[in-house]
């Protein structure tokens, strides 16, 4: 059986989300728009695009490369605080990449969700797109200890991600520019929440039925 | 060789001018100084990859001071620490001093020929003068 999660995985990975990102890039503008500056959409989808280029011109043969060309790509094209924060995700998955089986996709996820915590600086609650990651990665590990299988482990992850990014809606915004508006942040989804769910959405697609 | 000084900002125009004013109170003096500043079209961004690269051109082996705007700048230097070379980044010093104060009195203490914790430490004394003026103290 071939690794589930090997360069051709990861980049079909990739390329779902910046679909995914390209489709709801309105939706991801308009949400930005209520508590920040309306550009998280546009930005993401530039970034996307550039990085399912890049992948395209020049594909990279293992998979930890593959996820270090998806984070230069997007810290050099996204601008705004996701450029890094998402740069940071990817670069920090790409160096703890060490296998390709689920447990190893999972640990790379993991190491990518504290980079962006101590990037950002920020914990569970505040209202960023730590709050749809922080649950993805917790049902991710959960499902495989249980010894389900890498493709209903991650729809579970999407399932939970989904689940974080709804909760953020009463939140108050603590990091960011969305905390400027304190309590009048309160009753609006967040934007990084709502693209990181449909970073764990395409990993659930993309990586399915491959292990 | 001084220490290396780079300016990140947002905006490539303000960190020109930054950089211009800085060197106008070291008439001849020689100053190695970088700026990372705009996105890749020349909008308003910031890019660790060029905060890297402007990070490795400053360097002469005594340090990098890097000053910088505010927001996601603050968070692409950090990132650009990830992409550097471990000998590299152990020189490098993130300065929290406000930018353009910050800039005037690193500059002047690097083209003095101060070690770059020296420099770093009369950056974050940039805003004592203005602060003392203003508030009388």
């Amino acid at each position: 059986m071939a690794d589930a999660v090997d360069a051709a995985g990861l980049t079909a990975w990739v390329q779902e989300f910046a679909r995914l990102v390209r489709e709801q890039r309105d939706v991801l503008t308009e949400l930005d728009a209520a508590i920040g500056d309306a550009d998280h959409g546009a930005n993401l989808d530039r970034g996307l695009t550039a990085v399912v280029s890049a992948l395209d011109a020049d594909p990279a043969a293992d998979p930890a490369a593959v996820l270090k060309t998806v984070a230069t790509t997007l810290i050099r094209t996204v601008g705004g605080a996701s450029g890094p924060l998402y740069g940071t995700f990817f670069l920090r998955a790409s160096g703890t990449l060490g296998g390709g089986d689920g447990a190893a996709l999972a640990a790379a996820l993991r190491a990518g969700l504290d980079g962006v915590a101590a990037r950002g600086k920020a914990g569970p609650g505040d209202k960023t797109m730590l709050d749809a990651l922080a649950p993805a990665c917790d049902a991710l590990d959960e499902a495989l200890a249980d010894g389900r299988p890498l493709d209903e482990a991650l729809r579970a992850a999407a399932e939970a991600a989904a689940g974080g990014r709804d909760a953020t809606v009463p939140m108050v915004a603590r990091k960011g520019r969305a905390s400027y508006l304190g309590e009048r942040s309160a009753g609006h989804q967040d934007p990084g929440a709502t693209s990181a769910a449909l970073m764990l959405q395409a990993a659930a697609t993309a990586l399915t039925g491959r292990g | 060789m001084p220490v290396g000084l780079v300016v990140v900002s947002h905006s490539r125009p303000l960190a020109d001018a930054a950089v211009h004013l800085a060197r106008g109170m070291l008439p001849g003096r020689e100053l190695a100084v970088e700026v990372a500043a705009g996105d890749v079209d020349g909008g308003l961004g910031t890019d660790a990859t060029a905060i890297a690269d402007a990070i490795t051109a400053a360097d002469s082996g005594d340090g990098v001071v890097v000053l910088m705007d505010l927001g996601s700048a603050v968070l692409s230097a950090e990132t650009a620490l990830e992409l550097l070379d471990d000998a590299v980044r152990e020189r490098v010093v993130l300065s929290p001093a406000p930018l353009v104060e910050g800039l005037v009195g690193a500059a002047v203490t690097a083209a003095a020929g101060a070690g770059r914790d020296r420099v770093a430490a009369e950056a974050l004394r940039g805003l004592a003068p203005k602060q003392a003026h203003l508030t009388g103290g």
